[in-house]
């Protein structure tokens, strides 16, 4: 079947059987590896993209279903080459992942959170992310990358001379 | 030891370099790796726990179009090599896919390839296969009678390795001992499970006789194994090590798959790869975890000193036998824990069985041996109404007693355990700690704190092979680092083995920026393929921070060397007449200096300007023994298994709701003394990731077999690994005590806080239920099963009240 | 772990979907996949047609009618949780979707869905039950609804006639001003299938007696189960938790438990009636104000 996708922001017209995961298509057909296969049952989370902006897992969607959204991988979420968003760089910061992995489907967890709440809680983001199995961490420093993102963004929105401090 | 005074970059907490490329999905995991024209393999998997295959017929498959061909176990078998097997048990064959016999449901029977992965699973499903069902065994106990139904009929019986070790005067002490005291323990099957399941993509180019691999790999010897068995020269495989592993914990070694697809790459002559899918990976990966029952006596006094021990570990390995008996050989090397035991008895049993073969996972059985140790100090306690805190206290290794020889023949390098609990017991705060599980308690909840003292032996040696097969005769496990500046004078180090998250770039980095004073984030790291690379033995055994650590720092040093070579030939000085420092090299009186830059166009390009007989460029490497290894076992079974030995010490708090049975962790605290650290991120991940998993090992995770032998738990549905609300928050207690056989003092960390945390929560649950006059002894503790005891105690004191 | 072959067509109206369930036996409707799609993935199901019906207008969005809230099938579990009319008029769903799933599993599935499957321990089954919803269909034949008892009929299997789709499902609202709910579950990690839920709403009048009394227990048995008995027993008591442990009871004695590897019957018998005691109190003390 044809199917036409809008993946970051782009527009992308493939051929695919009505079989195929979005999450296969993305990686196969279009070659954006970030999303990764771990159980395709629906339970690790590893093959996260954001849907409308929300956390969907890409294994449990055919790609002929997917079409009229705006799909958004962790592709999406870099600013530029070589450049890093402030949640890819607060994972950076407190080394939040190991064998990274899990880590492109978590940091597009963290972001639709930060999106909804400028300042969760502890319990928030150990919620947000429960849905997303990390094997390597203990989640230890995954929950500390994303406080210390929304952290950031949140005196980076604050008004020039706001009371940051 | 060498020590550098000032420490620039060695224990600051400095980015992992590797990060960045993970964030931004830029990984390069082997899924990832796109080859022209790659052929899919999908598997035929055994229905059967033991059928004798009678036929296959894989003609409706191959009728498909897009299918290419459908491997049975014998035509592999005719053009393969059985797999390597640890133990001397030659009739213990083992190949990729089942010759004749399937031995495991789930066991891969045959793979068929096809122009993608779901065709090829479309036409396994047509391939015929006609099974004679035979008898089987599934349980450890039952495979050791000399009348259970050998998997291995050949072997003659199930009992691959029976073993047993007497170190000091172990029937003597028991003897002279005023006490004694026996129980089993049982450590469920279970095992690391890494999100990206095992992937191999093998490709052979006939033009260049050349076999190239990119493998999802963290296997010792991986490249000789596969030539060996696809008997092909070993400088014909060419192994691709800039793959990123997603998550290994020890089981990704790969090798059936492997033969699997190096064998269709060549008969089809197109690239073919092999990524397991989850069912596959579960049933059929051959990655299970240690097995284990333990029976334990130990013999003691009325002060609680534990003299001697006795020790059966008896493992259900599965059907193959491959490396896993050897993880009942590792634990040799901290077969007495922390403490000064005098003498052991020590029975290793390894049987097989109808269940998928196991592989190295995470300690290489070491945890579930800290699990019976830490169990056994529990019991004396409680049996002698001793404080579990001062019982260990009064057993463990005295600081002053270092390096410490253990009855097995090991010497532990150094440790310093009564501060280490001390700086825990301070920071929790003991008593409120005591008071805050009675006051748990008196609301009516079950609530007790756990305790666990372990050992993480590291810098991973391969002694538990000559230990457990006197055929092999290994005593090196060496591993390698290299490094060449430029004309441009930048640097670039190479190491020689793929990383599954362990941060081997950043290590490498930091240890050559320390010894050379250059910023490490100046420094390029480089993975060339096997066939360009110095030996390895890959990221095992808690290795690299020692192994890799070792191999950079000589390979700095070295440089080093020559560039202080080649300064004094044009000061006319003497070695100790010059200072480094920062690169360049300088005059003691300090009227002379030469740049870094100075120095390397020297070696590049003006080697009138070198010293005699000194190679022009600037270049060095280095590869480095196991610090401590180099001897054979003793003919009694002493040896010197691990260099260095570190130290976690848990204290838990547990609280169950009494009608539930859940258990929920309120507090989590480990002191962790691994020496120097490298890189504090990593480490401090290393432990909070190996607690997460020790949490699953003991509550969650578990391969079942139902009585049938069919696997119950074979999906992310039944086989239950922590989420981020299973895994509570944390604190770490430093404490740093240098090993004296290191370059930086460094010890291991890639086990840490698993090692322990199995026998911590183990330990608070019992000390929960110790009121109710019941206790619990296998792993994982299932709320259910947790629930019915807690039930059945309340109603038997309810009627005896 | 690729699905088998299968059709692809994502009609336009209900009335397209049922013509295309009734020519074709094999068809299976697709919604939010989230239960569906690992099945495929195992080939455990193999339809030949995939009917999607995610995105059809009638089936989508939450409305008041005559006493009920109507919740259309296709409408998402994420999008239930955050619906002002479920917060207001149907707290104990409101209650239960967050336990639903994950997040990310609650922004694809369907309420709809999620009764569909039919899984005995799924919450919003329970809930259906608990509050004796009715659930609606339509086929060629035309619209037929039934109650959640008869709906309910073992594990994944419900008397969903061949050709009918579930459309809507019809959640009574209770009108009485102190409305409480309570529900609990057990299971080994927070977010998965319960061993055991019990949930339970209860109304109250100004001198705190139960006028209104309604109590299920899920995950327990093959089909989340209603506990009449205990809740008749109830009304017109004051709740005290010896009338709650009293009346469930009386009911937990007729609770067919299963056993399996995660619980074995007698767990799930002893924890249905723990949890039930602590659904109803719960539910009294919010609708008393307390804090629950």
């Amino acid at each position: 079947m044809k199917v036409e996708l809008t993946v970051n922001g782009e527009s992308r017209l493939t051929e695919v059987e009505p079989r195929k995961s979005l999450l296969d298509c993305l990686r196969d057909n279009f070659n954006l590896n970030g999303a990764h296969a771990g159980c395709e049952h629906g339970v690790c989370g590893a093959c996260t993209v954001l849907v409308d902006g929300q956390p969907v897992r890409s294994c449990l969607m055919f790609a002929v279903q997917a079409d009229g959204y705006a799909i958004t991988t962790i592709e999406g979420l870099t600013p530029a080459p070589g450049e890093l968003s402030v949640i890819q760089d607060a994972f950076c910061e407190t080394h939040g992942m190991q064998c990274g992995y899990c880590t492109p489907a978590m940091v597009l967890t963290a972001h639709a959170l930060l999106q909804r709440n400028a300042a969760p809680t502890r319990e928030e983001i150990v919620e947000s992310i429960s849905g997303n199995i990390c094997r390597c961490t203990g989640y230890g420093q995954i929950v500390e990358a994303i406080a210390l993102a929304a952290d950031r963004l949140s005196r980076a929105n604050a008004p020039q001379g706001g009371a940051v401090r | 030891m060498s020590a550098i005074a000032k420490l620039r970059y060695v224990s600051t907490p400095r980015r992992v370099r590797e990060d960045r490329r993970f964030v931004a999905g830029h990984g390069r995991y082997v899924a990832d790796i796109k080859a022209e024209g790659t052929l899919h393999v999908a598997l035929v998997a055994s229905p059967h726990a033991a059928a004798r295959i009678v036929s296959i017929d894989a003609s409706a498959a191959l009728a498909m179009p897009g299918v290419h061909h459908v491997l049975t176990g014998e035509e592999l078998a005719a053009g393969t090599d059985p797999l390597m097997n640890g133990l001397d048990t030659p009739e213990v064959r083992r190949y990729p896919l089942a010759v004749g016999q399937a031995r495991y449901a789930g066991e891969w029977v045959a793979a068929v390839v096809a122009d993608s992965r779901a065709l090829a699973e479309d036409a396994a499903e047509r391939v015929r296969i006609s099974y004679e069902v035979l008898p089987y065994v599934l349980d450890a106990e039952r495979a050791l009678e000399p009348d259970s139904t050998p998997v291995h009929p050949g072997h003659g019986s199930n009992v691959l390795l029976d073993r047993t070790f007497v170190w000091g005067e172990v029937d003597k002490h028991f003897a002279e001992s005023p006490y004694e005291l026996s129980f089993r323990v049982i450590w469920g099957r279970s095992s690391t499970v890494p999100i990206e399941t095992f992937g191999v993509l093998a490709s052979w180019d006939p033009w260049r006789n050349m076999l190239e691999v990119w493998a999802s790999i963290q296997m010792p010897k991986y490249s000789d194994q596969i030539a060996r068995a696809v008997r092909l020269p070993a400088n014909a495989v060419r192994v691709h090590q800039d793959v990123d592993v997603g998550g290994s914990y020890g089981v990704k070694r790969g090798i059936k798959q492997t033969v699997i697809v190096a064998y269709l790459s060549r008969r089809l002559g197109r690239p073919v790869r092999l990524i397991e899918d989850r069912l596959e990976n579960m049933r059929a990966g051959d990655a299970h975890g240690p097995d284990r029952i333990f029976d334990v006596s130990v013999a003691f006094n009325a002060e609680g000193i534990i003299r001697s021990m006795k020790m059966r570990a008896l493992d259900n390995v599965g059907a193959y036998a491959g490396r896993s008996p050897f993880q009942l050989g590792k634990p040799v090397g901290a077969i007495v824990g922390p403490y000064q035991i005098q003498s052991v008895q020590y029975r290793a049993v390894s049987v097989t069985t109808n269940k998928a073969a196991q592989e190295a996972v995470r300690g290489f059985g070491q945890a579930p041996t800290n699990y019976a140790i830490e169990t056994a100090i529990d019991k004396v306690a409680e049996k002698l109404g001793l404080d579990r805190i001062e019982m260990r206290r009064r057993n463990f290794i005295r600081k002053e007693q270092f390096p410490y020889l253990i009855p097995s023949g090991s010497t532990y390098d150094s440790g310093d355990y009564h501060t280490v609990v001390a700086k825990v017991l301070d920071h929790v705060q003991w008593p409120a700690l005591e008071q805050e599980r009675d006051r748990l308690r008196a609301k009516g909840l079950l609530a007790g704190i756990g305790i666990a003292a372990c050992l993480e032996p590291s810098g991973g040696n391969s002694s538990f092979e000559p230990l457990l097969n006197p055929k092999n005769t290994t005593t090196t496990w060496m591993d390698s680092c290299r490094i060449n500046v430029d004309l441009l004078g930048d640097i670039t180090v190479t190491i020689h083995t793929t990383s599954s998250g362990q941060g081997h770039e950043t290590l490498a980095a930091t240890v050559v920026g320390e010894v050379l004073e250059i910023d490490p984030d100046k420094i390029r790291i480089m993975r060339p393929d096997s066939l360009t690379s110095l030996p390895s033995n890959s990221p095992v055994g808690s290795r690299m921070a020692i192994m890799l650590g070792g191999a950079a720092f000589h390979a700095a040093h070295k440089l080093k060397r020559k560039l202080l070579r080649i300064a004094g030939h044009q000061f006319g000085l003497a070695g100790d007449q010059l200072v480094y420092a920062g690169g360049g090299i300088a005059a003691r009186d300090g009227k002379r200096k030469l740049s870094w830059m100075d120095l390397v166009l020297i070696a590049h390009r003006h080697i009138h300007m070198m010293p005699p007989d000194t190679e022009p460029g600037l270049e060095a490497s280095h590869i480095y023994q196991v610090p401590t290894g180099g001897i054979l076992p003793t003919p009694d079974g002493r040896v010197q298994m691990y260099p260095c030995h570190s130290f976690e010490f848990h204290v838990i708090l547990v609280a169950i709701d009494p009608d539930l049975g859940k258990p929920e962790i309120r507090r989590y605290v480990i002191g962790h003394d691994c020496g120097t650290v490298i890189n504090p991120h990593i480490v401090k991940g290393m432990t909070l990731g190996g607690i997460a998993h020790g949490i699953g090992a003991a509550l969650l995770e578990e391969f079942v077999y139902d009585e049938q032998g069919q696997m119950i738990t074979q999906s992310f549905m039944d086989y239950l690994l922590p989420s981020s609300h299973e895994v509570p928050k944390v604190e770490i207690v430093h404490h740093c005590t240098p090993s004296p056989f290191t370059v930086l003092g460094q010890k291991g960390s890639g086990e840490s806080g698993y090692l322990g945390a199995p026998a911590a929560i183990s330990g608070a649950i019992n000390d929960a239920i110790r009121p109710l006059g019941i206790s619990v002894g296998k792993l994982p503790i299932r709320i259910s099963a947790l629930s019915d005891a807690v039930a059945a105690a309340r109603a038997k004191s309810s009627v005896t009240s | 772990m690729k699905p088998a072959p299968f059709e692809y067509v994502r009609p336009d109206s209900l009335e397209e979907t049922c013509a295309l369930l009734a020519a074709d036996d094999d068809a299976r409707i697709i919604a939010g996949g989230q239960t569906l799609v690992p099945m495929l993935a195992m080939r455990l199901a193999r339809p030949t047609r995939l009917v999607d019906i995610l995105r059809l207008r009638e089936l989508n969005g939450i409305r008041e009618d005559g006493g009920a809230i109507v919740i259309g099938a296709a409408t998402r579990q994420a999008d239930a949780e955050g619906h002002s009319l479920v917060a207001a008029r149907l707290p104990l769903l409101a209650k239960v979707l967050p336990w639903v799933g994950h997040p990310p599993t609650r922004n694809r599935g369907t309420v709809g869905g999620s009764i569909a499957h039919a899984d005995p321990s799924a919450e919003i089954p329970l809930v259906s039950v608990t509050l004796g919803a009715e659930i609606v269909l339509r086929s060629e034949a035309g619209v037929e609804a039934m109650s959640a008892d008869e709906f309910f009929i073992g594990p994944m299997v419900t008397a969903i006639p061949m050709g009918a789709c579930l459309t809507e499902v019809r959640l009574p609202v209770w009108t009485a001003k102190r409305v409480g709910v309570g529900f609990h579950e057990i299971s080994a990690r927070r977010s998965d299938f319960a061993f055991v839920s019990a949930a339970a709403q209860v109304a109250l009048d100004t001198a705190g007696t139960c006028t209104q009394c309604a109590i299920g227990v899920g995950g327990a048995g093959d089909r989340p189960v209603r506990f009449d008995g205990a809740s008749a027993a109830l009304v017109g008591t004051k709740l005290s938790n010896k009338d709650i442990e009293d009346a469930v009871n009386m009911d937990i004695g007729q609770l067919e438990t299963m056993s399996d590897l995660h619980a074995s019957a007698d767990y799930r018998r002893r924890v249905a009636a723990v949890l039930a005691c602590r659904a109803v109190g719960d539910a009294r003390d919010s609708a008393l104000g307390l804090s629950s």
